[in-house]
Parts: C-alpha cells; structure tokens; sequence
C-alpha cells in the first residue's frame, strides 16, 4: 500500500515506553537495595557500639588462645587468630579432598554395581543408595561419632592386620620412615605418569594416521608404577616401616587418624558417595542399547566399546551433577563443628564466642567456602569443555 | 507381493521364564558373574547371622531398666526407645499435652498426602485446606484457646519441630524461589544480575553459616528493642537457602518453555505477571516437579542441621535425651529409631517423585 498507516498518534507519556519502566524499575531496586544496606549497616555500626565491641580485621594478629586437637600446620594458642583460620582452611580441604576420592571410588563402584546384570549385585547397591541417601548427613556424621565412641580402649584396641589399630582413639597405621629416596620416587611417578600420557598421545597419532591400533593400557600401567619401581630398587629397597606401639594411654609412631576426623570422613563420604552412584548409574542407563549393539556389529572388542563409546557418552552426563555433589562434600564437611573436628566452621565457630567479633568471623568462613566453591566450579567448567561434543 | 502391514501381528505372549533359567541369568551369567555371587553370599552367611543376633534373637524390647541391657551377652537395646520415645518425639512440649501433638501431626500428615494425589490439584481445594491445616496445627501446637495450656516456642521440640520448620521452609522458600529464578531469567540485567549474585552466593556457602548469621548477627541489623523469635530467624535463613537452589531448578523449567508460549501470550496482549502466572509458570513448575520435590526432600532433610544452633528437632531432642548416663551406651539404637523416621519420610517423596516423572512422561506420549 501506497499510504503507510503512520502508527496512531496518541498523548502518551513517556510513563508507558517500556524502555523507561525498565530502567526505572531497576533504579527502584538499586536504590532500595542501597537504602536497605546503608539502614542495616547503620544499625549494626549502633548495636554494637553499645554492646562494646570491636569490629574491623585486627583481632586477627591477636593471640588465639585456645589450641585445637589437630592441625597440618604446627600450631599453639599463644599463635595468632589469623594462623588458627589458615589451620581450620587446611583441616577442611584435607577432609574433603579425602572425602571426594573415596566418595567418588564407592559412588562409581556402586553406580556400576547397580546396573550389573547380577541380581544380588544390583540389590544390594540400591539398598545402600535409598538407605543412605534418605538419611539426613547430619545423622550419618553424628552415627559414625557414636559409634567410634562405643570401640574398645588403646590397650583392648582391634589389630585387622599387623600394625594397625582401632580403637576409641581413632585409627592408626604404620607408615615408611622417612628417607631421602622418597621425594625422587614422587618424581619418579610425575616423571611416568608424564610419559604414559605422551605414549597414549603418540598411540592416538599413529591409530589416527596408519589405523594400527596399539593397547594403551598396560604399557602405561607399566610405565607409571615401573618407574618409581625401578628407582626404589636401585635406592637401595628402603623397607623400614615406623609401626604405632602403646605407650601410656596411647599410641605412638605410625601416623594417627583422629576419631573426629575418622567419623566426619566416613559421614560425609557415604552419604555422597550414595548421590555419585545414582548419578552414575543414569549416566551408564542414559546410553542408547543401540550404540552398543551398532558397535558389536562392527566386531569392536568388549573393552574398546567401554573406553570409546560408552564411557565418553556417559561422562557428559555424569560430570556436572557430580562437580555439584563434590562442592555439597566440602561444604558439608563443616559438620566438623558437631563432632569436634577443628574445620574452619568450627573454628570459627569458636573465634566468635572468644571475640564476640560475629559479623567477620560469618564473613570470613563464606568467603573461604565461595571461593572454594568457585574454584572448584571452574576447574569442572573446564573439564566440562574438554569432554563436551566437539561438532563438527 | 504380500503386504507385511497387513497381516495382523497376534500380541507378544508373555514370556514363561523357569526359575532354572532365571537363576542362571541373575547369578551366573559368566565367571565374574558367579564369583561375586559366591562372595556376596559368603559374606552375607559371615554378617547376617550375627547382625540378626544382635537386633533381633538377643535384643531386650520390653521397658526395663537399663541393667538388663547392660547384661552379658545382651543385643540391641530397642528397650530404650520404648523407654525414651517421648522425649525424643516431642522433646520439652509439658508431657500432659503431648496427644496435641499426635493429633496435629495426624492432621498434618495427612494433608500433606492429600495435596501430593494429583485428583485434588486445584488451588480452590488445597488454598482452604491448607488455610485450615496450618490453622488447627498452630491451634494445637500454641494451645491458648479453648481451654488448651499455652506452650511457649521455647518449649516446641522433637518431630512437630521438624514439621514446623520444613513446612515454613518450603511455604516461605518457593515463592522466594519463583521470583528468583524470573529474575535471573529476566531481560532487565540491573535485575538479572542482582538474582544471579544472590543465587551464587547462596549456593557457594554451606548451610550452617546461613544460621550462624540467622542467629547471630541478624539481631544486630535490627534497631534496637525489635526481637524476632529464634525459630522464626532459622526458618527465615532456610526459606532463603532453600530458595535458592530451587530457583535453579524452577530456571530449568522456564528454559523448557518454548518460544511460542511467550509469544502467543504477548500476542493475546497479557502483560508480563499475567504472562507468566497464567500461562509460563504453571507449564513450567509442572515440567520440573520432579527436581522440586528432589529438593523438598533435602529441605526436610536439612532441618536436622539446627543441631548445630540448639533447636530442639527431633535429631537433636534425641541427642540431648541420650545424654542419660544411665542410657548412654545404646545411643546407636536411638540414631537408629530416628534414622528410621527419616528414611520412611525422605524415601515415600523419592518414590513419588519417581511417579510424577513417569505421569509427565504419559502426558508426553
């Protein structure tokens, strides 16, 4: 048409351009949010200047005070407050990394067993999983304490095998005494776990270029654990073992694993492990029969189909709802508070009973579970880019 | 030529399998096959019989004193539960009162079934039923009326406990959530990034610090002489925890909509609360029940965590009532008692989740 009908032309206002409600419904909220904290930074700044407390950072280079059962870092109370939080951040990473390897390992473990053609098997994984994950982790940490607390005295103490020892107490084992060999043989492995990743590279190349395929596996195997073999051998073979020996009330020697340790670790790894082996379990059943029946028909052996096809294919599914459990693991591992594990929370927990200084201890344990938690999310993000579909 | 389609199929007839067969196919269907099965059986023969010793052949039931349980050769103790049961259930709650309780937990539980059946999802059912519900389980609870003893907070304790905080958890926490999970997918970015700096926040952080600011330093953002109940800054601190991972899932629902849906809204001339009330939301929320329900189960689940703040919750009732040095060594089948209870609640959701996924499958079809 020849006429273009002009849009018509009405008295509206500029109260009804949607462009200009936008933004002044966001100024309306920013400008409340602004007036909310300056109001509740006014009251705090108040309430406490009339309850006599201090705030700002610099209780931090005070003297602590009180001394926490165990620590990576040497510590005593006469040691500042900020050295008590560094020992806290070291505790909980050292149980949840713990924690994630083992609840990986029996999360595979069960989500593979739940899919197993093996009636037994199979029933046996879902009673673990519905039981354990229906249960509050609370409960699975406080039930692993009690139950420690039942176990017989240091002197009446269990002996599963030779040098190891349960008891009240906690769990001790023997370990190699220390020798200048050792920090070679860390090398040693570095050096072959290296070496196998430049031969599986090298093996890809060749399948890539000539079609010749070449088992990967064992020669890797050999060479990461030959390796470090190899340089113990020619070490000399140190055998020396330090084994934990009663003296007194308990034990020494060896290396101790604390109760609190023992029964936040079994808690929070069973109650997680439960959520990984369902995860994996509807990672394996999210494969489509017919990948698998289109690869037998193409004469692929029995464990070339699970390293090309089905495990690529699940680990897409499997990763980022298990990237999640790992960070609930660590954050749950701040049921330490409970049991008397000196976790940050729980240190915490008790700086702010000590200093009344609540708001910074507060921020203080969140800020180091954000950006535990963040770190943690872009690692995974990244492993997540590696593993995705790459179309073409 | 003969025409395949046209020859009527008969129906598969269901095949008989023989339990030889069966047997073979479960159990020994290779070598590792039956290894594991001989293991498994061997370790069951080593464990079960003992296990059943200690739980069941040897366990004192009845409620006597704790001396027999301490006897040689005793099994469980189940006795001190019987003995311990109604501290543990209702914690401080005036013991007189405690039939209040059972009956507001009746009502309460079966309530909750009724709104679970998909035959009464209609708000003009469950809006007054609900309004009723909360009403006579307050009643009960608080008492005050009707010649019913006043029961302070202070006192409210064990399972009602429970209930109470989940229920105001999930009431408090899913609009919180809807509104979150608009905000994050909305198209004002002032607004989508507030919703996402909140939500991530939240997320990162566990659940204890949430009540340890809930209990701690909330009190101090007030002016002074304004107090909020304990219970209620909790409650608050979990609706808002709880909102936040549930925004996320409600986010997956809305990116399940189509395009159209919008559209055709817009088309119809709705505005944007119209837009996402009348038509977004309910097919939203009904995609990603499933995920919902998954983290209602954690929210009933996480009331355990007020252990850590003292909040009498049936976990913690039972913790402080295991505290008797007469009682203290059968602490183990106490935990258990209450596992039970957990596991009986947490286990009856999954399996409804399950059942609303495969509704939604058949309305798929």
């Amino acid at each position: 048409m020849a006429e273009q009908a002009h849009p018509p032309k009405t008295n509206r206002s500029i109260l009804h351009s949607i462009a200009f409600r936008n933004i002044a419904y966001q100024l309306l909220l920013a400008a409340a949010l602004i007036f909310l904290g300056w109001y509740l930074y006014y009251n705090i700044n108040e309430n406490l200047d009339r309850q006599n407390i201090a705030t700002g950072w610099s209780f931090l280079n005070e003297p602590a005070g009180f001394d926490i059962s165990e620590s990576i870092i040497p510590f005593d109370s006469s040691q500042t407050f900020a050295r008590i939080f560094a020992a806290g951040v070291l505790n909980t990473l050292h149980v949840a990394f713990v924690g994630i390897f083992l609840a990986t390992l029996l999360g595979v473990t069960m989500g593979i067993a739940r899919v197993s053609r093996n009636w037994l098997v199979s029933r046996l994984a879902s009673a673990y999983v519905e039981i354990c994950r229906n249960v509050p982790v609370v409960l699975h940490v406080i039930f692993w304490s009690s139950i420690i607390r039942l176990l017989p005295h240091p002197r009446q103490a269990l002996e599963p095998f030779n040098g190891a020892f349960i008891s009240n107490r906690g769990l001790m084992l023997p370990f190699p005494v220390d020798n200048a060999l050792y920090p070679w043989l860390a090398f040693a492995l570095i050096l072959g776990i290296g070496g196998a990743l430049i031969f599986a590279r090298w093996a890809r190349y060749r399948r890539e270029h000539t079609g010749q395929y070449i088992s990967v596996f064992w020669p890797s195997t050999s060479i990461i654990f030959g390796l470090p073999l190899v340089v113990w051998a020619l070490g000399g073979a140190p055998l020396a073992w330090d084994y934990p020996e009663l003296k007194g009330f308990n034990y020494q020697g060896g290396i101790s694993l604390s109760p609190e340790y023992i029964a936040l670790l079994i808690g929070i790894t069973v109650y997680t492990g439960a959520f990984i082996a369902e995860i994996v379990r509807s990672g394996i059943e999210s494969i489509h029969r017919g990948q698998i029946e289109a690869s037998r028909a193409l004469g692929l052996r029995h464990s070339f189909i699970m390293r090309y096809i089905t495990i690529p294919q699940a680990l897409r599914v499997i990763v980022p709802p298990t990237a999640s459990q790992y960070l609930s693991l660590t954050k749950n591992s701040s049921l330490g508070v409970l049991i008397g594990y000196p976790d940050l929370v729980n240190i915490g927990n008790t700086s702010l009973n000590q200093t009344g200084q609540a708001v910074e201890a507060i921020a203080i344990m969140m800020l180091v579970y954000l950006s535990i938690s963040l770190t943690i999310s872009i690692f995974m993000n990244f492993y997540n880019k590696l593993v995705a579909i790459r179309e073409r | 030529m003969v025409d395949i389609q046209s020859k009527r199929t008969p129906p598969p007839v269901a095949e008989r399998v023989p339990v030889i067969r069966w047997v073979r196919d479960n159990f020994f269907s290779s070598a590792w096959n039956t290894l594991l099965t001989i293991l498994i059986v061997l370790i069951l023969f080593k464990a079960l019989p003992s296990f059943f010793e200690w739980g069941v052949l040897n366990a004192i039931w009845g409620a006597q004193d704790h001396t027999s349980c301490r006897s040689e050769g005793a099994g469980a103790c189940w006795a001190v539960i019987a003995e311990k049961h109604r501290p543990m259930l209702f914690g401080l709650f005036p013991y007189n009162e405690h039939w209040r309780l059972i009956v507001a937990l009746i009502i309460f539980v079966s309530v909750v079934c009724i709104t679970l059946s998909r035959r009464f999802w209609n708000l003009k059912i469950l809006a007054p039923l609900w309004i009723t519900n909360l009403g006579i389980c307050s009643l009960l609870m608080w008492g005050g009326l009707f010649g019913l003893e006043y029961v302070d907070t202070q006192q409210w304790g064990g399972l009602p406990l429970t209930m109470v905080l989940f229920t105001g958890t999930v009431v408090f926490g899913m609009p919180i959530a809807v509104l979150l999970a608009l905000g994050r997918r909305s198209h004002m970015p002032g607004i989508k990034a507030i919703c996402i700096t909140f939500i991530e926040c939240m997320r990162g952080v566990p659940l204890i610090t949430i009540l340890f600011v809930a209990v701690n330093v909330f009190p101090l953002f007030l002016p002074q002489g304004l107090e909020f109940d304990v219970m209620v800054r909790v409650m608050v601190g979990m609706a808002i925890f709880f909102a936040c991972y549930q925004a996320e899932v409600i986010r997956g629902g809305l990116q399940a909509i189509t395009r159209g849906q919008y559209e055709a809204a817009e088309a119809l001339g709705l505005g944007y609360w119209q837009m996402m009330v009348r038509i977004i939301l309910p097919q939203a929320l009904r995609v990603c029940l499933p995920g919902i329900v998954n983290h209602i189960i954690a929210a009933f689940k996480n009331t355990s965590y007020v252990l850590i703040i003292g909040l009498f919750d049936i976990l913690s009732a039972t913790t402080a009532v295991m505290q008797d040095p007469l009682w203290r060594l059968f602490t183990i089948e106490a935990y258990l008692f209450v596992a039970l209870i957990y596991f009986i609640f947490c286990f009856a959701l999954s399996k409804y989740s399950q059942n609303v996924e495969r509704w939604l499958d058949e309305g798929r079809r």
